[in-house]
């Protein structure tokens, strides 16, 4: 009846694993508490859960990404306490299994449950906006993939307080993820999760390339596109290009666990290095899938905190597009140690290091974009100049290894460990947090407490170098990564300074934290009254904030690169139109969720090997689907009326703000070069 | 050039100094391979640096000197391109790149793992199967074995095969340079000399189970006499590496003792292999004898057409051998 699932799945003799399931348990019953209270199950349900405004799916993408930190950090100070603690005889407090789960589920989840939404939600909430157009092209989709995603998560925390997780490392190699050195369900929590949420982000990629080719406001055309966009059409491209090996690869391992075949066991003629090919071949574009929209956001940012136009604007399209397509013809490098040949260890070396020019460019065209500008050091400026130190650091450390003969001395050692997290904390993270400070009022309509993001930006910057520099020099002690425990008394030191150095990062996210609660408490003094706080360039800054749910009253016509720059230059930025149009808009849906919730139910039924419920599973996401399909009533017309009457508000209160402000810093004085 | 190369090289000590003041194993390398790969980290940072550092450089002081309170610094709002820029900062790393290239290619062919090293000594081959968790060392030559202990003698290459009975595992002595995967079903190669004697830390570097952490294994460089006494006291051993001693070894454990075998059934390194290239599923038991015997003569073969690798010199055309090339 219930396939393989018992109630000694539930681990109960393991402490921390209950201590957590009872926090989380306390935690989820009073926050149900607390919206059943005030009431709020009718409108989280109407005005989000079932919302295809890609604004609020952005907003959800984000705060789910913020929960997931959470948890993937939490792991990270598990495993930094661990190897703290276990040198020479002292086993440590966390005995392998349990310290292997932990590692695994920090990779996993730090890169598909909280790196992968952020950029996601963030693409989300800025794209439509800054290409003039009123939604993604297809919103249900986009909140099907949400809710795909969101059946992921949800694999990934029941895996947690039901049966385990993959204990294999985030990739899972095979033979050690095959069902004879993995034969409980941690490996298949670990495959569902990533094909469900795999399958939304697929999804969303195929959303975006169409929304950013087909909508953009008349006159935008492709080298007049914020760099924002740029960077996230390459990224949807490489999404589309490369998830489908994924979903591919997992495909054939769960045919190898499921159905007894070998495609990587040997047993038949399979082999693992197919699995390891072909995962590095989705896994080396998915770090750029990552690392390009948060260039993308530098490079908003260092514009606007600059006063300056973004130098070499087109040298920085060509640079993404450079790095898109050089990202399919490095994946060896992960794997220079198999015993390839020399010419194809030296092929795919080369190939990596060429990467390092179009990067190097963009470095560059940051600087130029400061080099002669009047530099402000909001917080998001903060993350954009210590993500150049830092990622300069971890673009040596990542050449260095690109060399064959280097990396055999460095592979898979925590050196690799010290420079993966240099470039995706130093890149992806600051990039997040750079982009959540920057869009921030766009989203809610106030900014966030500076004082609270420079403290956060501080203890990140410190802690990350205290924590990852001891890595590095680790990694030339030869200590390798993945270690439970170790003989060698020598690295305890450097461990110590690692793990204080994580706790620096925790109140970093502590200070994020009480950034938000702070932010929200003073909502009033922070409002953003202009929708355009930072004096900006894009189009996004020209509406009003919150942006108004249809985006844009009237869609604006593009001549220019930085449009809304120049329009508040020539002083027709805001100018009242005389006459509304009716909007056309897409009318919001549960169906997503239910699809979802079933996905779920398929995910965790297969896991479990319970039939008849993965049956149920995929009957109702397959006729949730098809009802969808026959629903005609999928969209709506918001009257001319409405609009004027949202518009005129708007008006009235920038013109209010205009008058009250004496210097605005929304239309600086244009100045000539002196 | 060359003098260009050792000048880039103290540029790289530099940074390895500013690193730590302490031993660093990596870059203490006691044997040909691991001191010409240090010269290689030591290199490719000392080309780097020509970059990163003036990039650093530049992005603490261009924002400073741009900072918008400093009403001194020139402002040019509207300034965004610049071709002699564009043509700078392209080319520069552009080049860097090319030389990089070059020093790759070169030293990718020199320090391929599979390339038995030049020398005059007579190599000592050793036979390494990475298991759950811990090694097993086979010497052909001598008929003995060890578990998680290594002996060779200094100024001799060791030419290793490796392969694993389990997962995959990777083979790495840190002080002696490369480390390569070892996987069920194939065997790799790798060729290590050492110049000084000591005992060297050895371990796996790739994640394999449970047992991972105390995978690890003593290599001990020594002299030619002192490697022949070693020989002695494992062939002096009473225990017998034959099937059943194989398989009671096989067995998962962890933290194994060191353990010496005076006797070992020929041929153990191929059937290691073999058994992996063998085991057609259910079926094995069922169709006997003539699988197995398909599989002696097309497994391999088969697999080697997979793994067409192109490595240079000797004998090691591919990472898979046949077991009539493993027998010689």
């Amino acid at each position: 009846m219930f396939g393989k699932l018992t109630l000694d799945a539930v681990p109960y003799h393991e402490p921390i694993v209950m201590g957590t399931l009872v926090a989380v348990i306390l935690g989820g019953l009073a926050m149900l508490a607390i919206v059943t209270k005030f009431r709020l199950w009718g409108y989280l349900w109407k005005e989000w859960f079932t919302s295809v405004d890609h604004k609020k799916i952005g907003i959800m993408y984000i705060i789910v990404a913020l929960v997931m930190l959470l948890r993937g950090f939490s792991d990270a100070i598990m495993m930094r306490a661990q190897q703290a603690m276990a040198a020479g005889e002292s086993a440590g407090y966390l005995p392998p299994h349990h310290f292997d789960q932990v590692f695994t589920a920090h990779g996993v989840i730090m890169i598909f449950f909280v790196a992968m939404p952020f950029i996601t939600g963030l693409m989300n909430m800025v794209v439509p906006l800054q290409i003039g157009a009123r939604d993604v092209a297809y919103p249900f989709l986009n909140s099907l993939s949400f809710w795909l995603f969101m059946s992921g998560v949800v694999l990934v925390m029941v895996s947690l307080f039901v049966g385990d997780f993959a204990a294999t490392g985030w990739l899972a190699y095979p033979p050690l993820s095959g069902i004879k050195y993995s034969p409980t369900v941690g490996v298949d929590y670990y495959i569902w999760s990533l094909q469900l949420s795999g399958l939304g982000t697929t999804l969303s990629g195929i959303n975006f390339i169409v929304t950013i080719m087909k909508m953009r406001a008349p006159g935008m055309t492709l080298m007049k596109m914020p760099v924002f966009t740029w960077t996230a059409l390459v990224t949807n491209i490489l999404i589309v290009a490369a998830f489908p090996i994924l979903t591919v690869t997992l495909a054939l391992l769960t045919a190898d666990r499921y159905l007894d075949m070998h495609f990587f066991t040997n047993e038949l003629g399979g082999n693992a290095m197919m699995y390891v090919n072909m995962i590095w071949i989705w896994g080396h574009p998915e770090v750029y899938i990552l690392i390009l929209p948060c260039f993308g956001a530098y490079s908003e940012i260092v514009a606007t905190f600059s006063k300056k136009p973004l130098f070499g604007y087109k040298s920085m399209v060509y640079a993404t597009s450079c790095i898109g397509v050089l990202s399919f013809v490095v994946w060896l490098h992960h794997f220079f140690t198999m015993g390839s040949g020399a010419s194809v260890n030296a092929f795919f070396g080369i190939t990596t290091m060429i990467i390092s020019v179009p990067t190097g460019a963009k470095l560059f065209n940051w600087l130029f974009t400061m080099y002669r500008g009047r530099v402000e050091y909001n917080v998001p400026m903060l993350w954009t100049v210590g993500f150049m130190v830092t990622f300069v650091i971890g673009g040596v450390t990542g050449v260095l290894m690109a060399v064959p003969g280097a990396d055999f001395v460095l592979h898979n050692s925590v050196f690799l460990i010290a420079h993966f997290h240099n470039v995706i904390i130093g890149g992806v993270v600051f990039g997040v947090f750079a982009a959540i400070n920057y869009w921030f009022p766009k989203a809610f309509g106030f900014r966030l407490n500076e004082f609270w993001g420079k403290a956060s930006f501080w203890c990140w910057l410190v802690g990350f170098w205290m924590a990852f520099a001891p890595l590095y020099v680790l990694g030339l002690k030869g200590m390798t990564r993945r270690m439970n425990h170790y003989a060698n008394p020598d690295w305890q030191p450097y461990l110590i300074v690692a793990a204080m150095g994580a706790a620096v990062i925790a109140v970093g996210i502590l200070c994020t934290l009480v950034q938000f609660y702070v932010s929200i408490r003073d909502r009033k003094k922070l409002t953003d009254p202009s929708g355009d706080p930072w004096g900006g360039r894009t189009l996004e800054w020209a509406i009003s904030s919150p942006a108004p749910f249809y985006n844009f009253a009237i869609v604006p016509q593009i001549k220019e690169l930085d449009q809304f720059w120049e329009d508040k230059q020539n002083g027709v930025a805001y100018v009242q139109p005389a006459k509304y149009e009716d909007i056309h808009m897409p009318r919001n849906t549960g169906v997503g969720v239910v699809m979802g919730a079933f996905g779920t139910v398929l995910g965790f039924a297969l896991v479990w090997h319970i039939w008849w419920m993965a049956a149920l599973g995929l009957v109702g996401m397959i006729a949730a689907f098809i009802v969808r399909a026959y629903d005609r009533d999928i969209d709506y017309w918001v009257p001319a009326a409405e609009v004027e009457k949202i518009e005129r508000s708007r008006h009235a209160q920038l013109k209010q703000f205009q008058t009250t402000q004496v210097a605005p810093v929304a239309a600086p004085q244009r100045q000539k070069v002196a | 050039m060359q003098a260009l190369f050792s000048r880039l090289r103290y540029a790289g000590v530099g940074v390895a100094v500013l690193l730590s003041g302490c031993n660093l194993e990596v870059l203490t390398p006691k044997g040909d391979v691991g001191v010409h790969e240090k010269s290689l980290i030591l290199i490719a940072l000392g080309l780097m640096a020509v970059v990163a550092i003036p990039v650093i450089a530049m992005t603490l002081w261009f924002p400073w000197r741009y900072r918008s309170s400093n009403k001194k610094a020139t402002y040019a709002p509207n300034w965004s391109h610049s071709n002699k820029i564009e043509v700078v900062v392209w080319t520069i790393p552009a080049i860097i790149v090319a030389i990089l290239a070059v020093i790759t290619w070169t030293s990718s062919h020199e320090l391929d793992p599979y390339k038995p090293l030049e020398s005059e000594a007579k190599p000592v081959t050793v036979q390494v199967v990475s298991m759950d968790w811990k090694w097993l060392f086979v010497y052909p030559e001598y008929g003995v074995a060890s578990v998680n202990e290594l002996a060779f003698p200094t100024d001799r290459p060791v030419n290793l095969q490796i392969t694993s009975d389990s997962v995959m595992n990777a083979f790495f002595i840190p002080q002696l340079g490369s480390q390569i995967y070892a996987m069920a079903g194939m065997e790799t190669k790798l060729h290590l000399i050492a110049r000084e004697p000591g005992t060297y830390a050895g371990l796996s570097t790739n994640f394999s189970g449970e047992g991972f952490s105390d995978m690890h294994f003593k290599a001990i460089a020594t002299s030619e006499d002192g490697f022949n006494e070693w020989i002695a006291k494992a062939k002096a051993s009473q225990a017998n590496l034959d099937d059943a001693g194989y398989k009671a070894l096989a067995q998962p454990s962890e933290k194994a003792p060191v353990a010496y075998y005076g006797n070992v059934t020929p041929n153990l390194f191929v059937n290691v292999i073999n058994q992996h290239m063998g085991e057609m599923s259910h079926d094995a038991a069922k169709h006997g004898e003539m699988q197995m015997e398909g599989m002696h003569h097309d497994a391999p073969q088969e697999s080697m057409q997979m793994d067409m690798h192109n490595h240079e010199g000797g004998d090691a055309v591919s990472s898979n051998i046949t077991p009539a090339k493993a027998e010689k």
